[in-house]
């Protein structure tokens, strides 16, 4: 059997001598879906910077299909949630997607070859922004964008796609186009996402991991209305072993 | 203009000018990206200190003001990397110390004082022969490092936490970048004064983003603007006996704002036109109702 995608052990987490994640063990089996939720604080995104190997962990490790992390940048894909940062920096949406084709060893390097251009463009099509291609950013909407970082982090055909909160500054009707695509992306890529929308994950996600400070759940489903409920169980849960309110301690005088 | 140019000092300062506005606008670029405008105004002025160093120890100038710049520009790189919240406050203290320990140096130093103008406003016409080669070699240096790093650069620029994913290494290409700042700064100093070289840095790359399509497009019609605003400042300093280096930031900022109202008028245009079109596709439907 295949190794699965993350294999997360006993990872540990502090920051500034607070524990942020405790003993984590979670594994992401090819094709999953997983969702990543927990509250505000919590560890998520500490969670997923772990995997995207911004940070590194205080205690246990982290392997991609079997491997430590670091060796293995090009198979990861990474979708950010900011989408609105330097906006009017002077690049065309092919100009952000090639920028998924970094190369270390790459110097003096002005122009990007036929076959990085071809698999940019490529990656736009995929996404069905090609149009766009020679648009400057600045001139795009949010949503499309976002799927100019989505074509960005697929340019390289990454087996896993991390993804940041990806719907917190998109709309409505672009919600819902942007997990139509990523249930299509699916088909072929792991995708690991934080969120905090709970309606889009019982219907897209095809499991979910809570996390706050420790893995409180972690459960593969067959159908949206399972999750659903797990999903509830799930939050009693974690509602009633971390106290929600947090009472600030006022000193007397 | 070009009876101007028999004058030996005179070709000197169109030399230097151009060689300065075309390390501002490739160096210029990467500070309006990166948003180190602030950082950057406080190595200029943090140069002063090393002026006063220099006339201090009896060194070239070039040697103090470059020593000192690069040291205060790591602290301050240092500490915009680690406490980004508040790194500007850290910056302008560091701004102000910098002015005043070169204040200081100069008090203490025996002997005439220097004239502190020529610092703050720069002296471009009486750049030496010898000092434009510096100029050139330590330009060629920056610009030939630059190019070296360029995808890394733009990478980070843009989106500084995929460039960490991807493996590009940011920290080091931080310190690197604002070090080459530091130089920028101090080089570009003697040319338009240690006052007027952020708008030197600034405005060319400014107006250039609006109408690039690049980071490299943005650098080359940086350096071109640049090279008019110098050559442009020194022709007025010539012909209405003005300060050079306040004629030159004194053109940059005319065509800031001109580009300022001309965007405007752009904006306002394709309003207008839109609501044109809007209107005729109503009579069109209108039309076809009836």
């Amino acid at each position: 059997m295949n190794p699965p995608v993350i294999d997360i052990h006993d990872l540990c987490f502090s920051y500034s001598g607070k524990e942020v994640l405790h003993e984590i063990n979670l594994s992401v089996n090819k094709k999953d879906f997983i969702a990543v939720i927990g509250p505000n604080g919590g560890g998520k995104t500490t969670l997923l910077k772990l995997v995207l190997g911004l940070l590194k962990p205080t205690r246990g490790n982290i392997l991609l299909n079997g491997k430590p992390l670091g060796s293995n940048n090009a198979t990861i894909g990474y979708v950010p949630q900011q989408i609105n940062h330097n906006l009017s920096f002077p690049a065309t949406a092919l100009d952000i997607v090639l920028m998924g084709k970094y190369r270390p060893e790459k110097r003096f390097a002005f122009t990007s070859s036929k076959q990085d251009r071809r698999d940019a463009i490529d990656a736009l099509e995929q996404i069905g922004i090609a149009d766009f291609a020679h648009r400057k950013i600045t001139d795009l909407s949010g949503g499309q964008r976002q799927r100019i970082l989505i074509a960005r982090a697929l340019v390289n055909k990454p087996e896993l796609l991390v993804l940041d909160e990806p719907t917190a500054n998109i709309d409505t009707k672009g919600q819902e186009d942007f997990y139509n695509l990523l249930q299509s992306l699916n088909k072929t890529q792991t995708i690991f996402m934080v969120s905090h929308d709970l309606l889009s994950i019982s219907s897209y996600a095809k499991s979910i991991a809570c996390i706050n400070k420790r893995l409180y759940c972690h459960q593969s489903f067959s159908s949206s209305q399972e999750l659903l409920n797990a999903f509830y169980a799930c939050s009693a849960l974690e509602m009633v072993s971390t106290p929600q309110v947090n009472i600030p301690e006022y000193s007397n005088g | 203009m070009v009876d101007a140019l028999h004058f030996e000092f005179m070709r000197n300062a169109v030399m230097a000018g151009v060689l300065a506005s075309v390390i501002c606008g490739v160096i210029g670029t990467l500070i309006v990206v990166n948003r180190l405008v602030f950082l950057s105004g406080g190595i200029a002025h943090s140069a002063y200190g090393g002026v006063g160093l220099a006339f201090f120890l009896g060194l070239p100038y070039m040697v103090g003001a470059v020593g000192f710049s690069f040291l205060a520009a790591m602290l301050m790189a240092s500490v915009s990397i680690k406490s980004k919240q508040r790194a500007d406050t850290i910056i302008g203290v560091i701004w102000a110390m910098g002015m005043a320990s070169g204040v200081l140096l100069l008090d203490i130093t025996p002997g005439y004082n220097v004239d502190l103008m020529s610092y703050l406003f720069g002296s471009i016409l009486s750049v030496p022969g010898s000092e434009l080669i510096t100029m050139a070699i330590i330009g060629g240096l920056i610009l030939l490092t630059i190019l070296y790093y360029f995808q890394d650069l733009l990478i980070m620029s843009y989106d500084e936490e995929f460039a960490l994913v991807r493996g590009v290494p940011v920290k080091r290409l931080y310190y690197l970048l604002i070090g080459i700042v530091a130089v920028t700064v101090v080089m570009v100093v003697q040319v338009v004064g240690l006052i007027l070289v952020i708008a030197l840095l600034t405005i060319p790359p400014y107006i250039s983003e609006k109408y690039t399509k690049s980071l490299f497009q943005m650098m080359m019609l940086s350096c071109l603007l640049g090279t008019l605003f110098t050559v442009g400042g020194l022709w007025a300093s010539y012909v209405f006996d003005l300060t050079s280096g306040a004629a030159i930031i004194f053109c940059a900022g005319i065509a800031f704002f001109l580009s300022l109202i001309i965007d405007r008028f752009v904006t306002l245009w394709r309003k207008k036109m839109m609501a044109r079109a809007h209107q005729e596709e109503l009579y069109a439907t209108e039309k076809q109702n009836k």
